[in-house]
């Protein structure tokens, strides 16, 4: 166990290593003089900003000094959570703009994701070998799992927003409220957040569906599923076998769909306005603000390695073979 | 059991594939869906002859006999935008998921077969790159550098879509590197490229085929996210970008469902059906399927 979690962590270190690496090395890769290009692209109107921001570009980068120590500078600008400021919200600390965002983003995924898991899970071990309910289930799955994040959030949006008016289509509560502890507030946060999270959770729910499927017929077919029937168990024992086996590779989907899924919130966020890491990340790319997109980044980056970790833990609690080191789950 | 073994002629191992083929209707509705869409990305501008982005007639038009799809708020041919964009994200699928199948294969190859240290190397770089966000890596590579054509675009996104692929290429390169056929070859003193071009790639055609249509999937699904979020070709249309446009200009607001229902509705039958071509061409290779 202690190799299993060891190799584990060696990849995510090596991942953020890389992550951060890249994130340092992207600006420098771009052409030309990058402060005077960001400045020009910054738009700032005022002289007095566009000087503050040309020295401060000049410090934050550090160009006069050997790139290993520009190199450096960044580990530590990065282990104070100094993330740089926003130049769209300018002066406003990237890190502030990033942690008020994440409530909502988190709040978007976490339930989508794993509803969508259990729900899709149990959808897909009740069609298979089921004529009837697969002919239904895989068709509409399939469906559902190839389309754009982004337009069925825009047809849920015109759908029960415009055309039938029941939900709101923008922003994370309304306009007229301002952010309090207060039980109206929570039902209109509640009111705002059902579409988004609808159409993450439909989305989600058909590749769910569709890998289970497959991988219960493949369990109901294997030795011991014969040899339960064999035996003259009944069909629901024998399932039921099939699908606590069948979880497993689950699992690991869904530490490798991560980033699918956090890029399909990030679109959804855009497309409802609402108040998450994606709105940011658009606002980020239409003020060419590149300190909060690199932020947003690492922000994203970060959550989806915890995120992966906490699912290696949970697979060595459900899968006791990882346990004593008989078969170790593939990464 | 199928009437396949009752069948009185047999037909000859080499068409078997094509046999099935003709016979699986997932495969051959997919395909057709696929088909008729190439086809109007492929021929269609032809007959279209002014560029997509003109600014042809009445504003807001709905669809009617002279603007099949409508026209938006400035009075652009919303259906020679789709037909030209299908041609762009049939590109960006195609160049991307093969750019990122040949990475895929190189490094799933290389891994499988020489095993040891390279193995070691190639998997942790594979587990990795797998682990990074595929579209966060994406924002940053295209906001710096920028993307102008759709190759470009390609190109990213074929060198972050490769990791999944070539685990499983080197699952299966593993399981075929210690069989027999390998060992002769081998044994005959044949160089490594040559074994796994010549012995171990020929036996899993079938599944690298299938790695490709995927890959080809997902790459139009992470096109038409970039496209939304703004870091789209800037010399050209694709249905994302036809998204992204309906939404910067209020399109759901303003009612004009035919702006933002067709694009969508594209790349949807286009993933859609090379899915589900895909799962018929798993029964059509795999025996164990076609039985059920």
């Amino acid at each position: 166990m202690r190799r299993y979690f060891g190799r584990k962590l060696l990849v995510y270190g090596l991942t953020f290593f890389m992550a951060v690496t890249v994130n340092w090395l992207v600006p420098r890769l771009m052409p030309g003089d990058p402060v005077a290009s960001m400045l020009a692209r910054a738009r700032v109107a005022q002289p007095e900003a566009q000087e503050a921001l040309r020295v401060y570009y000049n410090n934050l980068f550090g160009f006069d000094q050997p790139w290993w120590q520009q190199y450096l500078n960044s580990w530590g600008a990065l282990f104070r959570g100094d993330f740089g400021i926003s130049l769209w919200a300018f002066p406003t600390p990237v890190a502030d703009l990033l942690t008020r965002a994440v409530p909502y983003s988190l709040a978007l995924l976490i339930p989508s994701i794993l509803i969508s898991w259990v729900i899709g899970n149990r959808l897909g071990a009740l069609a298979a070998r089921r004529k009837v309910l697969d002919n239904t289930v895989l068709p509409v799955s399939y469906v559902l799992t190839a389309t754009p994040y982004l337009w069925l959030a825009a047809l849920m949006a015109w759908g029960f927003g415009i055309v039938w008016g029941i939900f709101p289509v923008a922003g994370g509560y309304s306009f007229s409220m301002t952010p309090s502890f207060t039980w109206p507030f929570f039902v209109d946060l509640l009111w705002h957040w059902v579409l988004p999270f609808a159409s993450l959770f439909l989305v989600a729910l058909g590749g769910w569906a569709i890998g289970m499927r497959n991988v219960i017929i493949y369990e109901l077919e294997s030795d011991y599923a014969n040899y339960l029937s064999a035996l003259g168990a009944p069909q629901k024992l024998i399932r039921r076998y099939a699908f606590r086996n069948a979880v497993l590779p689950q699992i690991t989907g869904l530490a490798l769909q991560l980033g699918v899924l956090v890029a399909g919130a990030l679109v959804t966020e855009i497309v409802f306005s609402y108040p998450g890491l994606g709105s940011l990340i658009l606002a980020a790319i239409q003020n060419k603000d590149f300190f909060l997109l690199q932020g947003a980044f690492l922000f994203i980056v970060l959550g989806v390695l915890i995120a992966n970790f906490i699912i290696d833990v949970i697979y060595v609690i459900v899968d006791p073979r990882t346990r004593v080191g008989m078969a170790g789950a593939s990464a | 059991m199928t009437t396949t073994t009752v069948e009185p002629l047999r037909p000859p191992v080499r068409w078997e594939a094509l046999y099935f083929a003709l016979r699986n209707t997932k495969l051959l509705v997919g395909m057709g869906i696929i088909l008729i869409l190439l086809g109007i990305g492929v021929i269609g501008p032809f007959f279209i002859d002014k560029p997509p982005s003109e600014y042809v007639g009445m504003q807001m038009q709905p669809p009617s006999g002279e603007f099949w799809l409508g026209t938006n708020t400035f009075g652009q041919d919303l259906w020679a935008q789709f037909v030209h964009g299908l041609r762009t994200t049939f590109l960006v699928g195609a160049l991307g998921g093969g750019i990122a199948a040949v990475i895929g294969m190189a490094i799933g190859f290389l891994a499988g077969y020489k095993g040891g240290w390279i193995d070691e190397i190639l998997t942790m770089f594979t587990n990795v790159v797998l682990v990074l966000p595929t579209l966060a890596v994406l924002f940053i590579l295209n906001a710096y550098i920028g993307v102008r054509g759709a190759g470009m675009q390609a190109l990213f996104i074929g060198l972050t879509q490769w990791p999944w692929a070539a685990r499983s290429i080197r699952a299966q390169t593993f399981s075929l590197r210690s069989r027999d056929f390998v060992d002769l070859a081998r044994l005959s003193g044949v160089g490594s490229g040559r074994i796994i071009m010549r012995e171990i790639a020929p036996n899993m055609s079938s599944y690298l085929l299938l790695t490709f249509i995927l890959l080809f999937g997902g790459s139009i699904l992470i096109a038409s996210s970039l496209d939304f979020i703004g870091l789209g070709p800037t010399d050209a249309v694709s249905l994302g970008l036809m998204l992204q446009q309906a939404h910067q200009w209020s399109a759901m607001h303003l009612g004009l469902w035919w702006w933002f229902i067709p694009p969508g509705a594209g790349i949807t039958l286009i993933v859609g059906a090379l899915y589900v071509a895909n799962v018929g061409l798993d029964e059509v290779f795999n025996p164990k399927l076609r039985e059920l």
